[in-house]
């Protein structure tokens, strides 16, 4: 019997790669379906950089960067509404990446979908740690 | 309200055909509208809901953003450059407000 808290030690690496992106819950779900149309979303070709663990939710530093992307989605599913930032990068834009700080009410996954100019998607999800959850209870 | 002061940072100098990386800040509270004051009564949103930046008149990034967006919104991202100087940065809050600050690129 392997215990949650095991599980999570032991593979935090592929885990977070390979497991996460099936668990995003259904609200965060819901708003990605509304944001690709229903369109098929593929997994990779998107990189998110943010901390493993985060000591304070109300600002957690986030980078998504999907060469060749119009378009990144953020979307966090264990927040009250799951809904970050939409990055569009213009044509002036230098590079498809962007940061920012963002708000985590606990620990969960973090969800970047990218919109392809072709009308694609692809998506990568993320597991931040919160020690304290930054939604103002 | 308190005020809503930008700050921006673009580097020293840039050459024509490079990235060159850009970092703002801008003062505001992001009240979420889902938390509630000492008498209990929700404190209605008001937050920074778009964010765009512009260089010689075309676009470089159009941000939407929603209360899970830090107090004191910060964003980075990289310019395309090419002749034009002129960045101007943009934002748009809740209930129509909008603040606009222009920066100049020093390429060479």
């Amino acid at each position: 019997m392997i215990t949650r808290r095991e599980t999570m030690a032991l593979g935090l690496g592929v885990a977070t790669i390979t497991l996460l992106p099936l668990r995003a819950s259904a609200a965060a779900g819901d708003a990605i379906a509304a944001y690709t149309g229903g369109a098929a979303v593929t997994e990779g070709g998107v990189m998110i950089t943010a901390p493993e663990i985060a000591e304070n939710g109300n600002t957690v530093p986030i980078t998504v960067e999907a060469p060749g992307a119009a378009e990144i989605a953020i979307y966090a599913d264990g927040n009250p509404t799951p809904g970050v930032a939409v990055f569009k990068f213009g044509p002036a834009a230098g590079s498809n990446r962007a940061s920012t700080r963002i708000r985590l009410g606990g620990t969960q996954d973090v969800v970047a979908v990218a919109k392809m100019p072709d009308g694609s998607f692809m998506q990568a999800a993320v597991e931040v740690k919160v020690t304290i959850g930054g939604c103002g209870g | 309200m308190s005020e809503v002061k930008p700050r921006i940072r673009l580097p020293r100098s840039v050459k024509a055909g490079q990235a060159a990386e850009v970092k703002t800040l801008v003062s505001h509270v992001m009240e979420t509208g889902l938390r509630k004051d000492s008498s209990g009564n929700i404190i209605p949103r008001m937050i920074i809901n778009r964010f765009t930046c512009e260089y010689g008149g075309e676009m470089v990034v159009d941000m939407a953003l929603e209360g899970a967006i830090s107090a004191n919104p910060y964003v980075e991202f990289d310019i395309m450059v090419g002749d034009a100087t002129d960045v101007v940065f943009t934002w748009y809050e809740d209930g129509g407000a909008v603040y606009t600050q222009t920066e100049q690129l020093t390429i060479g």
